[in-house]
């Protein structure tokens, strides 16, 4: 599964985007597993309120189920216009 | 119904005018523009904007699709641009068409809001001090969201 970033998601852990195999059942399980790995994963996801998430390209929820997900993205609130 | 996303400039008159020519039976033609402004004083160099290439210009459709339906437009415009953008620089422009003025306002003002909080665009600004930082949404544009919810 790819990950991708955007915004200070994506200048706070470093990195556009990343492939990850993972078991994790929701996007939720996904973040708690990401969160485990380094402290800059742990900043990033801190606060979820301030985050939002799609599935291969279309906004989600956290709570959403990764089954059949190839592209999961986190990025803070948009800011278009 | 065009939804364009680019990172070069667009020419706002040729843009309104070849979308007011195409809008055949349309009585009101909205158009609406934002301009990278200088909101420090002075403090602001420039705006750099950041999306999400593989869902952006699905979003947008998706939104003047809802817009087209919901207000029986015979037309819309949609153009975003990414990248630094300088103070005065145009950042994104859209244009409705319908046969009465209140629908193409209306439409234009849906779009305008829903682009603002529902399409992936990540404004920073880039001070010129050097420091940048992140544009934070605003509670007010997700209010401005609710008033169009047919719930």
């Amino acid at each position: 599964m790819d990950i991708v970033y955007f915004a200070w998601v994506r200048e706070r852990i470093g990195l556009p985007k990343e492939r990850v195999e993972t078991q994790a059942v929701t996007v939720m399980d996904l973040v708690t597993e990401l969160k485990a790995r380094e402290p800059r994963y742990e900043a990033a996801f801190a606060d979820i309120s301030a985050l939002r998430v799609a599935l291969d390209q279309e906004l989600s929820e956290f709570d959403a189920p990764l089954e059949g997900v190839r592209e999961v993205a986190f990025f803070p609130p948009m800011t278009g216009g | 119904m065009r939804v364009i996303v680019q990172e070069q400039a667009f020419d706002f008159a040729a843009e309104a005018d070849r979308f007011s020519q195409g809008a055949g039976g349309a009585g009101a033609i909205v158009t609406f523009t934002g301009v990278v402004r200088d909101a420090d004083a002075g403090g602001l160099a420039a705006m750099e904007i950041e999306h999400y290439p593989g869902m952006t210009q699905k979003a947008l459709e998706e939104i003047a699709t809802q817009a087209m339906t919901r207000w029986d437009l015979s037309d819309a415009l949609v153009i975003h641009r990414h990248g630094r953008l300088e103070i005065g620089a145009q950042i994104m422009m859209v244009a409705t068409a319908a046969r009465h003025r209140v629908a193409a306002f209306e439409a234009a003002e849906f779009l305008m809001d829903y682009l603002k909080s529902r399409a992936p665009f990540w404004k920073k600004e880039i001070l010129a001090s050097g420091n940048t930082s992140w544009v934070a949404a605003k509670d007010a544009d997700e209010d401005a969201l609710n008033r169009w919810s047919q719930d």
